[in-house]
C-alpha cells in the first residue's frame, strides 16, 4: 500500500496538504504516493506561478511521466506563495521524496479548506 | 475477458511490480521505475516477461505455402532458423496484426502475434488454410510457452552466461536468427536474436513450467552486468524511440502497411526473382502501393517540454488540421518529447515545422526521419 502519512491532509484528487488549513496560513502542496505510483516517473512538472490565484478543486498545472499525463489540482483556495524550483531539474523528487523535497507549491490561503480529507478518509479513496 | 496468467506471476509479485491488465493478461507495468528500466536497456540490460504474446504453430507439408498465402511476406523463402517481421492483412489491405515468424523446421513455423490479436490471427490462419486447401494445421501454444526477453548491450554476455558450456553459441547468432540452446540446468530454449527495444537482445521461448527457472537464471547471471526486470511501460518507450510501430496505435485494420512506411514487408515477387503466388490483400495492396496514401507516418520531435500523446491533433503553424498523433511521450534518451503521427503527405518531409494541440495549447514540433534513436549512434 502506498504511504499515507498521519500528519497531512488530502484531497480526493490525490494531493497532500501540509500545514494549518485556515485563512492566511501558508500550506505546502504535493501529490500523494498513490498518485505518484500511478503516474510513474515524473519527467516534467508544470506548476502554477507565484502570485497565481488557485481555487480548491480547480486544475492549476500538470504532471507528465513517460507513460501518462495528469492534471494537477489545487486542493485549497488562495494565492501561490512559492513554487519548488528544484522540480525543474529534478522532477523525479516527486517519486523519490514524495512528501518531502517533492513538494510542488505553497499557497497562502484566502479561505478555510473544510473539504480536505484526514488520512483515514483518504485511505478509503485509494481503495 | 478471461483472466490469463503468465507463469511468472509469482516472480512479478515478489519483485513488487505494478501490474496492469493487458489484453486480458495481468502483466508487469513497471518494477523500479519507467525511466530507470528504460535506461538499463539502453546502457546494460533489461529482463522482460512477454508471455502474453501469442505463439501459433503452423505445421504440415504445405505450412510454407499456407503462410505465403495468409501473410504478406514470402515465407517459403525463409531459411531454417530464420526470423522474419511480417504482417497479416485483410482482403482490402488493412493490417490484422504485425507478426514475427520463425522457421523452426522446413514444415514448422512459429507465428508470434500480439496478445490482443492472437484470436483473430488464429482464426484467420485457419480460415485461410481451409480456403486455400492447404495441408497444414495451426495450434495455439501460447499457454504452454513462456517468452522471456533479455535486451540491451549486455544481453549477449548474459545469455551466453546462461548457457551450458559447449552449447550453441549465442554470440554466433546473427540478428533475426534463432537456435535451440541448452541452458544451464539442462533446459532447452528456442533462443532468437530479436526484440522490440532498438537494442541488441535475445528472446527465449521456453516451456511454461520452466519459466521460473529461466527467469531466475537470467536475474542471477544478469545481476552483475546491470540487468534489471523491466515492465511494459519501458517496453513502450523503448520501441517508440526505436521508431517501431505498435499495433492499435500505428497499425490497424483501416491502415495499410504502406501508410505506416512498412511497404517493404509486402512482397509481390519480382519478374526476375522467385515466383510469388496470390496472397490475401494482394490486389488492394498493389493499388495502394501504386497510388500512395494520403497520410503517412512520421516522427515528430518537440521543442518544448509538453509531450504529444496518442489522439492529439497535428496542425500547421496556421492552425490547419493535418494529422493525428498515434504514440507520444517524453523521450528518456533524447530528453525531448517525441511522437509518431499520421500527417498529410504534403507536410511529411523531415524538417517541416508543425504543431500538436496538447490539451488546448499548440506545441511546436519538427518532422524528423524515424527512428528517433539508433544504437551505436
Amino acid at each position: 500500500m502506498p504511504d499515507i502519512p498521519d500528519n497531512l491532509l488530502y484531497s480526493a484528487e490525490h494531493e497532500w496538504v501540509r500545514g494549518d488549513a485556515s485563512p492566511e496560513s501558508i500550506v505546502t502542496v504535493g501529490i500523494t504516493a498513490y498518485a505518484a505510483d500511478a503516474l510513474g516517473d515524473v519527467v516534467y512538472v508544470e506548476a502554477p506561478s507565484v502570485g497565481d490565484e488557485v481555487k480548491a478543486g480547480d486544475v492549476c498545472g500538470e504532471l507528465e511521466s513517460t507513460k501518462a499525463v495528469s492534471e494537477l489540482y489545487s486542493p485549497v483556495t488562495g494565492v501561490v506563495a512559492e513554487v519548488n524550483g528544484q522540480l525543474e531539474s529534478a522532477p523525479d523528487l516527486i517519486n523519490s521524496d514524495t512528501y518531502g523535497e517533492g513538494w510542488i507549491f505553497k499557497v497562502e490561503l484566502t479561505e478555510a479548506a473544510p473539504d480536505l480529507l484526514d488520512p483515514d478518509a483518504y485511505a478509503d479513496v485509494t481503495e | 475477458m478471461t483472466n490469463l496468467e503468465t507463469p511468472l506471476l509469482k516472480q512479478h509479485h515478489d519483485l513488487g511490480a505494478t501490474m496492469v491488465d493487458f489484453a486480458g493478461w495481468s502483466m508487469p507495468l513497471r518494477y523500479s521505475g519507467d525511466v530507470a528500466e528504460h535506461q538499463a536497456v539502453r546502457q546494460a540490460a533489461g529482463l522482460f516477461d512477454l508471455s502474453h504474446m501469442g505463439e501459433l504453430m503452423v505445421t504440415g507439408a504445405d505450412a510454407a505455402a499456407a503462410l505465403d498465402y495468409a501473410l504478406v511476406g514470402h515465407m517459403s523463402r525463409m531459411g531454417l532458423w530464420a526470423a522474419k517481421y511480417t504482417m497479416m492483412c485483410t482482403p482490402d489491405g488493412g493490417v490484422i496484426d504485425d507478426l514475427v515468424v520463425y522457421r523452426r523446421d522446413w514444415e514448422h513455423f512459429m507465428v508470434v502475434a500480439n496478445a490482443a490479436n492472437r484470436e483473430a490471427v488464429l482464426g484467420q490462419l485457419r480460415d485461410r488454410i481451409a480456403a486455400g486447401g492447404f495441408d497444414a494445421e495451426v495450434t495455439d501454444e501460447t499457454a504452454s510457452i513462456a517468452l522471456i526477453a533479455v535486451q540491451g548491450p549486455a544481453a549477449v554476455d548474459i545469455v551466453t552466461a546462461m548457457c551450458e558450456l559447449g552449447a550453441e553459441d549465442p554470440p554466433a547468432l546473427k540478428y533475426y536468427t534463432a537456435a535451440n540452446v541448452l541452458l544451464e540446468g539442462g533446459h532447452h530454449a528456442f533462443v532468437a536474436r530479436t526484440g522490440y527495444t532498438g537494442e541488441d537482445g535475445f528472446e527465449l521461448f521456453v516451456p511454461a513450467d520452466l519459466a521460473a527457472d529461466v527467469w531466475t537464471l537470467a536475474m542471477d547471471r544478469g545481476a552483475e552486468r546491470g540487468l534489471i526486470p523491466c515492465g511494459l511501460a519501458s517496453r513502450d518507450s523503448l520501441r517508440l524511440e526505436a521508431g517501431m510501430p505498435l499495433y492499435g496505435n500505428e497499425l490497424s485494420r483501416t491502415l495499410s502497411p504502406f501508410a505506416a512506411g512498412l511497404g517493404r514487408v509486402v512482397n509481390f515477387g519480382r519478374a526476375d526473382g522467385p515466383e510469388r503466388g496470390d496472397f490475401v490483400g494482394r490486389e488492394a495492396l498493389a493499388k495502394v502501393k501504386e497510388a500512395g496514401t494520403e497520410r503517412v507516418l512520421v516522427g515528430l520531435v518537440g521543442a518544448g517540454r509538453r509531450a504529444a500523446r496518442a489522439g492529439y491533433p497535428v496542425v500547421t503553424e496556421a492552425g490547419e488540421d493535418v494529422g493525428v498523433v498515434t504514440s507520444g511521450l517524453p523521450s528518456p534518451t533524447l530528453g525531448s518529447p517525441v511522437a509518431m503521427a499520421y500527417v498529410d503527405r504534403g507536410v511529411s518531409e523531415p524538417g517541416t515545422s508543425l504543431a500538436v494541440d496538447v490539451r488546448g495549447r499548440h506545441e511546436q514540433m519538427n518532422v524528423v526521419a524515424l527512428p528517433f534513436y539508433r544504437r551505436g549512434a
